[in-house]
């Protein structure tokens, strides 16, 4: 009788799981408060960057109007205006455009290499491996900025030519951790048990060895995403990422930069943006990661 | 009985950078549709490198087969190709790994992993059919199909041996390498799992090579049994000809006196003095001779053949009935 009915509660689980480890995740995403939180909070930036051209007139972005210069923040400009007039409110939501999905794209390049390049080094080994990871350590051995700065100078100003620059500049790192990560399943029996049923490599590396190392790639991934927005900003802060006068945070702050002693908002209200984005970004790296393990208690 | 894996005087070395590990040395061994045969022997005698090699799955770069010749019925498996291999894995020939504990992936439940031999085996099979599989066979291995959703850490140790054998016997291979399937479970659950396993051989009429230190365990489980000693055979034969001890390999005796006997009066087991010859260099004649206790000069300076000492019995030593009647 017992056994009946513990037999058909977990048929009921059964049926439960069935609609997917999806759904799983999604419930282990949940209880994480500041993964929530973080996950919140950038959907709004995004969704109020992105649905900008609906509801704020891109004009107010350039329109300079220097009778109006350096006001403080008040009901007609939200965040106050710069040094040209410029309403900075409306700067800011168009510059997040550029600054939260230019770093999404970078890191999506630099994730698919990483993976492909960190993954085919710590799966093969010898001479691949070495051949891989030597170029690497060579665009290592350049601080990520600087190395972003010589490809810029050497490609020229742009946004797609920044992008380029940013991904090779975050490829290193990506692969490196794929293939620290693989490196250490590689020797893992179920590997072996894998191969001895008939796996290909391909299979085993994609069906076997991915998802056990997705964990550290999100964190990687995250943070790289945090530190893309970030170099972005200081390529912008720099002056060699995106021309002026287009918006980007980390350029609104570099145009601000003589201003910023009398009016600090002009640097507070853009470096807050930056910070909030990157650390929503960590929080939901961190909860993503304890989520896609089905072996954190539910 | 039609021969089902033949392996002929293999030799396979480890090369490492500092020096060569020869783990095989002319080792030939036969085994027959049905049959279950034990292999026993001390750890680093070679078994699991026997097993390892008829997959052809020696670790790359390291493993290395000097010479010999593995054949899968008509399949020349040291010539086959690396389609044909994969082909033969998990199909024709499967294999049980050690340690339950980590020859599941973590992240996979336990019914995507069974059936995950059969979408690489059987890709025309429709899922419901692939379900419907994947619940028989873990009620043949006595586990609830209901539990099939679950993850690998869900299981304990018993369980997990369990699912590993599943996926083992899913697509009905025709030979089974067990690499000592029980090690790592505790001892009552080592004979319900050896017992399943045996149930199991029967049913799809395959063979087995279970490879295990216990000498109780062949004497319990197994048809016939090879002995083996620094990467060869030292001697093999049905189960009764080689317990009922009328005549054995010097090494095997001395494996029988390490049992524990309930009958004799002794106060102490008698093990084998010294150890294993270091495979990196091996000694000219006998393999054993440094702890043979039969030991004599010719031993160190020839290495003897396998000499039939009755029908289907096999020893390799110089003091054997048949080899000394030789010389």
């Amino acid at each position: 009788m017992n056994a009946e009915t513990n037999a058909a509660s977990l048929r009921k689980e059964g049926k439960k799981r069935k609609k997917g480890q999806i759904h799983m995740i999604v419930l282990r995403f949940r209880k994480n408060k500041l993964a929530m939180i973080g996950l919140f909070v950038l959907v709004i930036l995004m969704v109020t960057c992105l649905s900008a051209p609906l509801w704020l007139n891109y004009r107010l972005v350039t329109r300079q109007k220097i009778v109006d210069a350096y006001q403080a923040p008040s009901s007609a400009h939200l965040f106050g205006t710069d040094q040209f007039g410029r309403d900075l409110f409306a700067r800011i939501i168009y510059g997040g455009q550029i600054s939260l999905f230019a770093g999404l794209i970078t890191v999506f390049i630099a994730f698919l290499l990483g993976v492909a390049l960190g993954g085919a080094a710590g799966y093969f080994g010898g001479t691949v491996d070495n051949v891989i990871m030597r170029f690497c350590d060579i665009l290592m051995s350049v601080p990520g900025v600087l190395l972003s700065m010589c490809i810029v100078a050497a490609l020229g100003q742009g946004l797609v030519k920044m992008l380029i620059a940013l991904s090779v500049a975050q490829i290193p790192r990506q692969a490196r951790t794929v293939r620290a990560a693989v490196m250490t399943l590689r020797g893992q029996e179920f590997v072996e048990a894998a191969r001895s049923c008939g796996s290909s490599n391909t299979r085993i590396l994609l069906r076997h060895m991915l998802p056990n190392v997705l964990g550290p790639i999100i964190i990687g991934v995250m943070q790289g995403l945090g530190g893309t927005i970030l170099s972005i900003a200081s390529l912008g802060f720099l002056g060699i990422g995106i021309a002026p006068p287009t918006p980007e945070w980390g350029t609104i702050i570099s145009e601000n930069q003589n201003s910023l002693m009398y009016y600090p908002y002009l640097g507070i209200i853009p470096g807050l943006f930056i910070v909030v984005a990157v650390l929503s970004l960590n929080f939901i790296g961190d909860g993503l990661r304890d989520a896609l393990d089905p072996k954190q208690k539910n | 009985m039609e021969k089902l894996l033949e392996i002929k005087d293999l030799y396979v070395n480890y090369n490492t950078d500092e020096s060569v590990v020869h783990a095989l040395n002319g080792f030939s061994l036969d085994i027959y549709k049905g049959e279950t045969l034990g292999l026993v022997g001390e750890t680093g005698a070679g078994k699991t490198t026997m097993c390892l090699s008829v997959l052809r799955l020696l670790p790359e770069q390291v493993g290395e087969i000097v010479s010999g010749e593995i054949k899968y019925r008509d399949l020349d498996i040291l010539k086959a190709s690396n389609d044909q291999m994969r082909e033969l894995r998990g199909a024709e020939v499967s294999m049980i790994f050690q340690d339950p504990m980590t020859s599941l992936n973590p992240i996979m439940t336990v019914g995507d992993q069974i059936k995950e031999v059969l979408d690489l085996h059987y890709p025309k099979m429709d899922e419901r059919e692939k379900g419907k599989r994947v619940d028989d066979i873990l009620s043949l291995v006595g586990i609830m199909p209901e539990r099939k959703d679950q993850y690998p850490h869900q299981f304990s140790g018993g369980m997990k041996q369990r699912v590993v054998i599943a996926m083992a016997l899913v697509s009905e291979p025709k030979l089974m390498l067990a690499d000592e399937p029980t090690t790592a479970l505790d001892v009552t659950i080592q004979a319900q799992i050896l017992a399943l396993m045996k149930e199991l051989k029967v049913k799809f009429d395959s063979a087995m090579v279970l490879v295990t230190h216990d000498l109780g365990i062949v004497a319990k489980f197994c048809d016939s049994v090879a002995v083996t000693y620094a990467g060869a055979i030292e001697e093999s034969g049905t189960i009764e000809q080689v317990f009922t001890r009328k005549e054995n390999h010097p090494y095997t005796t001395g494996l029988f006196h390490c049992i524990p006997d309930l009958t004799s009066k002794a106060p102490r087991l008698t093990p084998i003095p010294g150890y294993m010859p270091d495979p990196r260099s091996l000694p000219k004649g006998c393999k054993f001779a440094d702890r043979c206790t039969k030991c004599k000069d010719k031993c160190r300076e020839m290495e003897p053949h396998m000499h039939e000492v009755e029908p289907g019995h096999f020893i390799k030593c110089w003091f054997s009935s048949e080899g000394s009647e030789e010389k």
